[in-house]
């Protein structure tokens, strides 16, 4: 387990020590100069860092509520029904997740142009959608493959309205699996690269965009200081969510 | 019509909607439908009708298959293929049977410790571009390994570092997945395993099933409905990843996406019908490499039932 868990670890090492130094070159295995620059230059108020993360985190943030918002419902209809039909959709929702990045954005290019979408916030936030909806679809279809309908007939029988079996009895039995499939739908959009590119046209600067010009830029401490300030949100994230995401297992068990 | 065909050992649950539920069935797929469908069927679409020439913006209105005539002409199209091909081979490989073996090794202590299992999910959220960095910066010809070869005098020089960055093996990209991938695995693996696996694993034990026979013929085919998507996906993922092998491959040939974005942004747009055939094939050559394992492990499972 420590053998396993210090190979996951190993290959950030380098990133977060080089971060911390000046003129960390080969054959330097413990930095001759340890310095706070990059940092400061990262952090700086009126730097890109800053407007990065807002892109990243509004973007993905608005992709994981729109992801949900249509995944609930269509994830209750795959885990619990049979129908006409079925596989065809399943099918459908599913393929977007092994057609490649690069080819959906080659497609969508001019269409997007045209609708004005290119280079604008709902552009990347639509684009960001086909990759990240059906995960949470799939992850919500396992949920809701182990959930017991008649838990609602019985909270309707006894008086309840609509909203209230939503809110006292639905929404608490399928709130872990909600937390995991909002964390996939986040971290897609949040590692999204290409389609970004390909669709914000270099207007929607988020922070993966910034981090791949930076590295090309070849300044190794700015580089790693940045990759950490990407990847601090997703970590806390996991944090948040870890045990919620063993428990289900993933919910891929479920289709 | 329900869909009765073999689904296994599990009994199909009640399928219709109780009583007082108000079942819109159709209804409620449509926003996921609304959502997906039509911008993914669009993009298909529109990349299909232009890679057959018909390119209005810049005066092409005919239909012919010249850009596939063209791309199947080119040896880098070739040369990429089989790069993109081998890279997604290997990393779903590579990926499937570490992250099933870490799941067989660490199944006793998983549950035990929170702060393990969050650490082993650590790769799980780390974005591609992170992942690939960090094995330019740990494998690279001055990264950290070859800074530690030097510091016990194995080399003098970078170069004398072997290439596992930008080399004609892409032996850094498959490591980049392989790293991000088996922990994904390992945790599917390990989902199935806590809950299922457990009881039969018990009662071969019982029935006199030695180790070897309890791996073989319980716990493995257990495993593999559960497993065989994820490998699916992670091929997928590797053959259209973009930012990895942008990050960590060699110029030429380059993987098949960074050859498609390339042809894309060209400045020549007459190259634009080629970039969409590129976009079509990939995509078509991905669902049918899926299609094909879906159906050989379906096939392999009912083989091991009779």
């Amino acid at each position: 387990m420590a053998l396993i868990v210090a190979t996951i670890l190993l290959p950030l090492v380098p990133l977060v020590i080089q971060s911390f130094t000046r003129g960390y070159v080969f054959p330097q295995l413990v930095p001759a100069e340890w310095s706070t620059r990059a940092w400061s230059i990262v952090l700086a108020t009126d730097g890109g860092t800053w407007k990065a993360l807002g892109w990243s985190v509004a973007v993905a943030a608005t992709v994981t509520a729109l992801a949900l918002l249509v995944a609930v419902p269509a994830g209750r209809v795959l885990g619990l029904r049979t129908f006409r039909g079925r596989r065809v959709l399943e099918f459908l929702v599913l393929t977007p997740l092994l057609v490649p990045a690069v080819a959906v954005g080659i497609g969508l290019d001019i269409t997007f142009i045209r609708l004005g979408l290119s280079g604008t916030f709902w552009g990347v936030v639509l684009v960001h959608l086909i990759p990240a909806a059906p995960y949470a679809v799939l992850i919500l279809a396992g949920v809701f493959a182990n959930y017991n309908e008649d838990l609602e007939v019985q909270a309707r029988t006894l008086g309840a309205g609509p909203l209230n079996v939503l809110r006292h009895v639905t929404m608490p039995a399928i709130m872990p699996g909600l937390i995991v499939a909002g964390f996939f739908a986040f971290i897609v959009s949040w590692s999204q690269y290409v389609l970004t590119l390909q669709i914000g046209g270099g207007k929607v600067l988020t922070l993966p965009v910034l981090l791949v010009s930076t590295a090309s830029g070849g300044d190794v401490a700015i580089t790693g200081a940045l990759t950490i300030v990407y990847a601090l949100p997703v970590l806390a994230l996991l944090v948040v969510t870890s045990h919620h995401v063993v428990r289900a297992g993933l919910g891929v068990t479920g289709t | 019509m329900s869909s009765s065909g073999n689904r296994g050992l599990r009994a199909e649950p009640e399928r219709s909607a109780p009583l007082l539920i108000r079942d819109y069935t159709w209804l409620k797929l449509m926003p996921a439908l609304v959502v997906i469908v039509p911008l993914f069927a669009a993009a298909f679409v529109l990349a299909v009708i232009q890679s057959l020439g018909y390119f209005p913006l810049i005066g092409l209105r005919s239909f012919n298959v010249d850009a596939y005539r063209s791309l199947f002409g080119n040896d880098e199209f070739w040369l990429s293929l089989l790069l993109s091909t081998r890279i997604a081979f290997m990393a779903a490989l590579l990926s499937t049977v570490l992250g099933i073996a870490m799941a067989l090794g660490i199944r006793g202590i998983w549950h035990a410790s929170r702060r393990s299992a969050f650490l082993f999910q650590f790769s799980l959220p780390i974005p591609h571009v992170i992942g690939a960095l960090a094995m330019v910066h740990l494998l690279g010809q001055s990264g950290l390994i070859a800074r530690l070869g030097h510091s016990i005098g194995v080399i003098d020089a970078p170069s004398e570092f072997p290439a596992l960055v930008y080399d004609p093996f892409a032996l850094g990209i498959v490591a980049e997945f392989v790293w991000k991938d088996a922990p994904f695995v390992a945790i599917v693996a390990l989902g199935v395993l806590g809950t299922v696996a457990e009881n039969y694993e018990s009662v071969a034990a019982s029935l006199g099933a030695s180790s070897w026979q309890r791996l073989r013929h319980v716990t493995l085919p257990l495993l593999v409905p559960a497993v065989a998507p994820i490998s699916v996906i992670v091929f997928a993922f590797a053959f259209g990843s973009f930012e990895v092998p942008l990050l960590l491959g060699e110029s030429f040939p380059s993987a098949l996406p960074v050859l498609a974005y390339r042809l894309h942004t060209n400045v020549d747009l007459a190259l634009r019908p080629e970039a969409m055939a590129l976009a079509v094939v990939m995509s078509l050559v991905v669902m049918a490499a899926a299609v094909t394992y879906l159906t050989l492990v379906r096939r392999v499972l009912r083989g091991e039932q009779t």
